[in-house]
């Protein structure tokens, strides 16, 4: 068997984000692996403990974003290949399900390809979707379980209802959410393994398609308006002289 | 102009964030509503009161659970014949995805998880937060339609106006699903946060009364729930959770605001024994007014609140709860 993961390589939730002449900055802080997508990962080595499978990791990004793949070679993924081309800055959501859908038919054999619920930086949650439909495989989103069985997949979908229990027949492509479990840690063999991996570079000549035409364009980016007053602290002489302020303080802002 | 607006609904329960996209449409003029699957039928009146001017349904028995490649592939159909300028879904887990591969089928681009909308002639200005709402964007779709999925909330719910009515438009199911639905497991605690005005949410503090020395974490635990559920009803708001006690199996996943959880953005979100943490925090960006009641005085969680009382919150969301009870039935 044989599991694709994609992943991504962001700015670490803890940074603190600005701008600097239209830039994105995050000062010292490391770019890592997007939290979701260590959660795929995760997923992806659940399943090759249970049945044994090959688990790829892909990630488009510059030649930094093999840092992101190591660690997914640490947790215990057995190979990594990065998509990296000049003509893949500035990639929209359509734009990156394209190399992708590209990257996972070169890769071949694919069973399952899993994905976190979405970036930490975009945000926008479209491609896993979208690699699904261009595949023409089966979507089973947001798993909070997984269960291979028969050639079959089973899932259940954490939705807002509720859990959606769903099957189809394999290849097929998840994004899976938290439920799934906590990442393992790398281990210290696994570390020293990454550190000694060859990660191949694919660019969009190998994998023969052109670059994508954007079909979304970012037009600014603007920092959101900063907090104009500190936090008001209520106190009282008792819990109920406090609770009878609190509520009039809430009541003045005409919120409810 | 003309737009095409996904109306998501479970079983017949819609998400409000669907009107609120009717409510966007109608600002610029023709909107078309789209409702698909079971009990579909007797929710297009609805669509009319919030002034949809004509609403498609289909209620196929193929499409009574969602399944996301069977519903894309009929709504693309239903596109491609009414060739509308914009199709707006809600950001929900149906939203987003259908907005997905709709835009692969029409290839088109999505504008997603909208938080504010500008119009220049036909063409849309998108704002929307990336970096978790730690920036901002503005986005415009090079494709047509312009597709887009807007944040519950972010946008106002229409008037209702019951006088409203029109025809319902029957359209065909078109395609075939390669998945299979088993079955439901309903979460224990139907919560939708994303759509609740008032928030009351616990953290690990649920864990900590002197009061019941001796007692057990989850005992203990059970009783701040307790509190802090008090609190919302008498609000009429919806409990929410940090991830400490979702992990630590306190309350469901559904109710888990963050990162790894929910975003939400009610009116008033009030955090008990909530530290603060950056993933916490990215979940509540779009809240209006934050209120923290934590022991701490340095928890982060004070950073981003309005008001703040330093105690217990078993003391104080029981006073909270009184004193709200008080006021609000005068």
């Amino acid at each position: 068997m044989k599991i694709v993961t994609c992943i991504k390589q962001v700015p670490d939730t803890e940074a603190k984000i600005s701008l600097e002449n239209g830039k994105v900055q995050w000062g010292d802080s490391p770019l890592v692996i997007n939290p979701f997508d260590e959660y795929a990962v995760e997923a992806a080595l659940q399943q090759k403990d249970k049945h044994g499978a090959t688990v790829v990791a892909i990630c488009i990004g510059p030649d930094s974003a093999r840092e992101a793949l190591k660690h997914a070679l640490a947790m215990g993924a057995d190979e990594a290949i990065l998509i990296s081309d000049a003509a893949l800055e500035n990639l929209d959501a359509q734009g990156a399900a394209q190399v992708l859908a590209a990257a996972i038919r070169k890769i071949g054999d694919a069973d399952l390809v899993i994905f976190g619920r979405q970036s930490i930086d975009s945000g926008t949650g479209l491609t896993p979707a979208q690699i699904a439909r261009r595949l023409g495989w089966p979507l089973l989103s947001l798993a909070g379980s997984i269960e291979l069985n028969n050639g079959r997949v089973r899932v259940e979908r954490v939705i807002e209802e509720g859990r959606q229990i769903v099957s189809a027949a394999l290849p097929a492509v998840l994004s899976v959410v938290q439920s799934i479990g906590e990442p393992r840690y790398p281990s210290f063999m696994g570390i020293r393994r990454a550190s000694r991996a060859t990660i191949p570079t694919w660019s969009l000549a190998d994998l023969g398609i052109s670059a994508p035409t954007p079909l979304v364009e970012q037009r600014a980016m603007f920092a959101p308006p900063s907090r104009e007053q500190p936090c008001e602290f209520i106190q009282g002489e008792t819990v109920t002289e406090i609770a009878e302020k609190l509520v009039e303080k809430i009541l003045a802002e005409k919120v409810l | 102009m003309k737009t095409l607006v996904y109306i998501d609904h479970f079983k017949g329960e819609v998400q409000p964030a669907s009107w609120e996209a009717i409510g966007v449409a109608r600002n610029w003029g023709t909107v078309q509503a789209v409702i698909l699957g079971a009990s579909g039928e007797k929710l297009v009146k609805q669509a009319y009161e919030y002034g949809a001017d004509e609403v498609f349904f289909c209620d196929d028995s193929n499409l009574d659970d969602y399944r996301a490649d069977l519903f894309a592939s009929t709504l693309g159909a239903l596109a491609t014949a009414q060739s509308p300028d914009v199709i707006l879904f809600p950001t929900t887990t149906r939203g987003r995805e259908l907005a997905a591969i709709l835009a692969v089928d029409l290839n088109s681009g999505v504008l997603a998880d909208v938080t504010a909308l500008e119009l220049e002639g036909t063409l849309l200005v998108a704002t929307r937060p990336i970096y978790e709402g730690k920036l901002f964007e503005k986005v415009v779709c090079l494709g047509r339609p312009q597709i887009a999925t807007l944040r519950p909330r972010a946008f106002p719910r229409p008037s209702r106006d019951e006088s409203r009515n029109g025809s319902a438009i029957r359209i065909e199911k078109q395609g075939e699903s390669a998945v299979q639905v088993e079955g439901y497991a309903v979460s224990e605690s139907r919560v939708s946060l994303t759509d609740a005005g008032v928030i009351v949410a616990g953290g690990r503090g649920v864990t900590n009364n002197p009061a019941m020395a001796g007692a057990d974490e989850a005992t203990i635990a059970r009783k701040g729930f307790e509190l802090i559920g008090e609190l919302a009803s008498v609000l009429g708001g919806a409990v929410g959770a940090s991830r400490a006690v979702v992990d630590a199996g306190y309350i469901p996943y559904s109710h888990q605001v963050g990162q790894t959880g929910k975003t939400v953005a009610p009116d008033l979100y009030i955090a008990c024994g909530i530290s603060g943490a950056i993933q916490h925090i990215s979940g509540i960006r779009g809240a209006k007014l934050v209120v923290a009641i934590n022991k701490d005085p340095e928890a982060p969680i004070f950073k981003v609140a309005r008001y703040g009382v330093v105690g217990d919150l078993f003391q104080v969301v029981p006073a909270l709860t009184e004193a709200f009870r008080k006021r609000l039935s005068k």
